[in-house]
């Protein structure tokens, strides 16, 4: 039923003119054969989205959308307190702030090959990854209160990298409006040894080398070179999180029964900004968000000392980092004035054009840095925020490559010993936890990541920058 | 009549589970089962010590959702895995008894963390044979 009235607006843009309940259009950034590619209930998830009380402009989908919870993975939408706009937790999600960084190390390919079983080794062992591991950090109430208020600052002020680190995170690294009070026991207690811990699933690690550069002077600006090593971390606010989720949602169903706001699914569940339900959510998302930046802080010392240790001519530096599933205040041109909106990104990345004020002075000529993660056998890519994607998608873009196939589909067709060892054919060393995890999250379970990069590119949300292929992934 | 039993489901989104009893209480708690079957094998799971898990909800399908997400939070923060689950309906929703014992890294295997139950796909029914089923979608 929303497949049929998809119309193409342009080589990589389709929409969804407002029918039924929907308030603004559905905008879909795919080309043709993701369209075609591209499950319908990612549509049904979008429309749900544009009939939400505030929306405002339109609800997209990435080209990396895939069916989600209420949101598609991949949506982003905007709502308007003073119109009565709803906060979602459904449209944040479980793993608040989940998110990739990107260090890079000074180190070139040259450098890194002879030390690279034994790095790999090391990384796995020094790294917390997997069911059942735990941090070296165990926090008491007080401190974990001031880690979820402190986020990254927290983690430089007790020693966990460096306060230069600080400009290169989404915010400076602190997220202003934490409300610790208003997460529960449940969520602090299944946090409390987790800090500085990958999780598992699709979270990991990676070194990876720069295999090629698109744009040089943006590149050179960034540190990226051809044939560098390049780390990258893809995990998010743990236990805490996912507790902050559970704890809102049924909450939020009840709240959107009581205003009379229709739920086709239950994961939309929402409440009014300007509520007390709303206010409460917020401040308890922004300390998932602290949790989730922290974290990977303590993850980024860890790698350090790993390099330190053995490759002491690393200089390891933080180029930026990202998360993809929150929702921020920002104020963005609707119709050319100002607004300010609460943005949520469900498997979407904050993509910020050149020029935007939330960018350090020294990104304020190339825009953003985006880390898209791919696969383990796959590239990844490094973009860089346009002026056209602020106006497009409130400067949002795509954040991976999005799964074509379940896990059990996945587990079924691969055996996790054979997807280690077809890697290590093609020089990737892979250091898992578990084969089973390894064959769920086999690179053939996903979509191609340059079709998507290349779509995301080709609509305007971000220009390619690098590309880069794995050679070592540590997966939980 | 059918033997309890579970099984996983095929989702796009994660991974389906589906528990199936002759009680309601039965279905829930092989639908336990099939969550921790997500991450380890159960047969390879020691009985050691036991936990109890209490529930408050009137809704059948809004208690399981309440039932799998304690299942949880008592996994990760006991650090522990679950092999047999005795579930028995009180008044105001179901009290239960997990066995199980401490995640042991080289023994159990574990593949992944299981992030959160969800609302999708979320269904507890009894057909006309009496067989009860309970579902949902899982966030891995």
């Amino acid at each position: 039923m929303y497949a049929e009235k998809l119309k193409r607006t342009s080589e990589c843009a389709w929409s969804i003119e407002p029918f039924g309940a929907m308030q603004v259009p559905v905008v879909v950034f795919a080309d043709k054969p993701l369209i075609d590619a591209m499950d319908e209930q990612v549509y049904a998830q979008a429309a749900h989205v544009a009939a939400l009380p505030g929306v405002v402009q339109a609800s997209y989908a990435m080209p990396d959308a895939h069916w989600g919870y209420g949101f598609p993975i991949g949506g982003v939408a905007g709502f308007d307190a003073k119109q009565g706009g709803v906060i979602s937790a459904g449209g944040v999600g479980f793993d608040i702030a989940c998110g990739v960084r990107a260090l890079t190390t000074g180190l070139t390919h040259d450098d890194f090959e002879r030390c690279k079983d034994p790095l790999a080794t090391m990384l796995a062992h020094r790294i917390p990854a997997g069911v059942g591991s735990r941090g070296k950090l165990e926090l008491s109430p007080g401190e974990m209160d001031d880690m979820l208020r402190g986020g990254a600052h927290w983690a430089v002020s007790r020693g966990y990298g460096a306060a230069e680190d600080l400009a290169r995170i989404e915010e400076g690294g602190q997220m202003e409006g934490a409300e610790p009070r208003f997460v529960s026991d449940h969520a602090k207690q299944r946090q409390k040894d987790q800090v500085g811990t990958l999780g598992s699933g699709n979270h990991y690690l990676e070194v990876q080398r720069i295999s090629a550069v698109y744009d040089a002077t943006i590149a050179e600006a960034f540190g990226l070179r051809l044939n560098d090593i390049v780390v990258m971390v893809h995990c998010g606010s743990r236990g805490l999180g996912h507790q902050v989720a559970t704890d809102f949602l049924p909450r939020m169903v009840k709240a959107a029964k009581n205003e009379g706001i229709e739920l086709p699914e239950k994961e939309l569940a929402c409440a009014p900004i300007k509520s007390d339900l709303g206010r409460q959510y917020y401040g308890a998302m922004n300390a998932g968000i602290n949790c989730a930046v922290a974290n990977r802080q303590v993850l980024t010392h860890r790698v350090r000392q790993v390099f330190s240790d053995l490759l002491p001519k690393a200089d390891v530096k933080l180029l930026y980092d990202v998360s993809h599933n929150t929702c921020k205040v920002e104020e963005h041109l609707v119709d050319g004035k100002p607004r300010e909106l609460y943005v949520h990104r469900k498997g979407a990345t904050r993509a910020f054009g050149p020029g935007h004020q939330a960018l350090p002075a020294d990104l304020q000529q190339t825009g953003q840095p985006v880390l898209i993660g791919g696969t383990m056998g796959t590239a990844s890519y490094i973009l860089a925020g346009t002026r056209t994607g602020m106006e497009r998608s409130f400067g949002s873009c795509c954040h991976g490559a999005g799964r074509a196939m379940s896990r059990k589909q996945a587990s079924k067709r691969w055996h996790g010993k054979d997807v280690v060892m077809h890697l290590s054919q093609k020089g990737i060393v892979i250091k898992g936890a578990s084969l089973k995890g390894v064959a769920e999250e086999a690179p053939g379970a996903y979509k191609d990541v340059t079709v998507v990069v290349d779509a995301t590119e080709k609509a305007g949300l971000a220009r390619k920058i690098a590309r880069l292929e794995p050679l070592i992934c540590v997966k939980g | 009549m059918t033997e309890p039993h579970w099984q996983h489901y095929s989702h796009p989104a994660d991974m389906g589970i589906r528990g199936f009893g002759r009680t309601r209480e039965e279905a829930f708690g092989q639908t336990a089962l099939a969550l921790t079957a997500i991450v380890a094998d159960p047969s390879k799971i020691e009985q050691r010590t036991c936990i109890e898990i209490v529930c408050e909800e009137d809704d059948d399908e809004m208690l399981l959702w309440y039932w799998l997400n304690a299942v949880l939070y008592e996994m990760a923060t006991r650090n522990m895995l679950f092999a047999r689950f005795e579930v028995a309906a009180v008044d105001a929703g179901i009290r239960a008894t997990a066995w199980g014992e401490v995640v042991d890294i080289a023994r159990h295997e574990p593949a992944v963390e299981v992030k959160a139950a969800t609302y999708a796909d979320l269904k507890v029914e009894c057909d006309s044979r009496g067989r009860w089923v309970a579902q949902c979608v899982v966030d891995v």
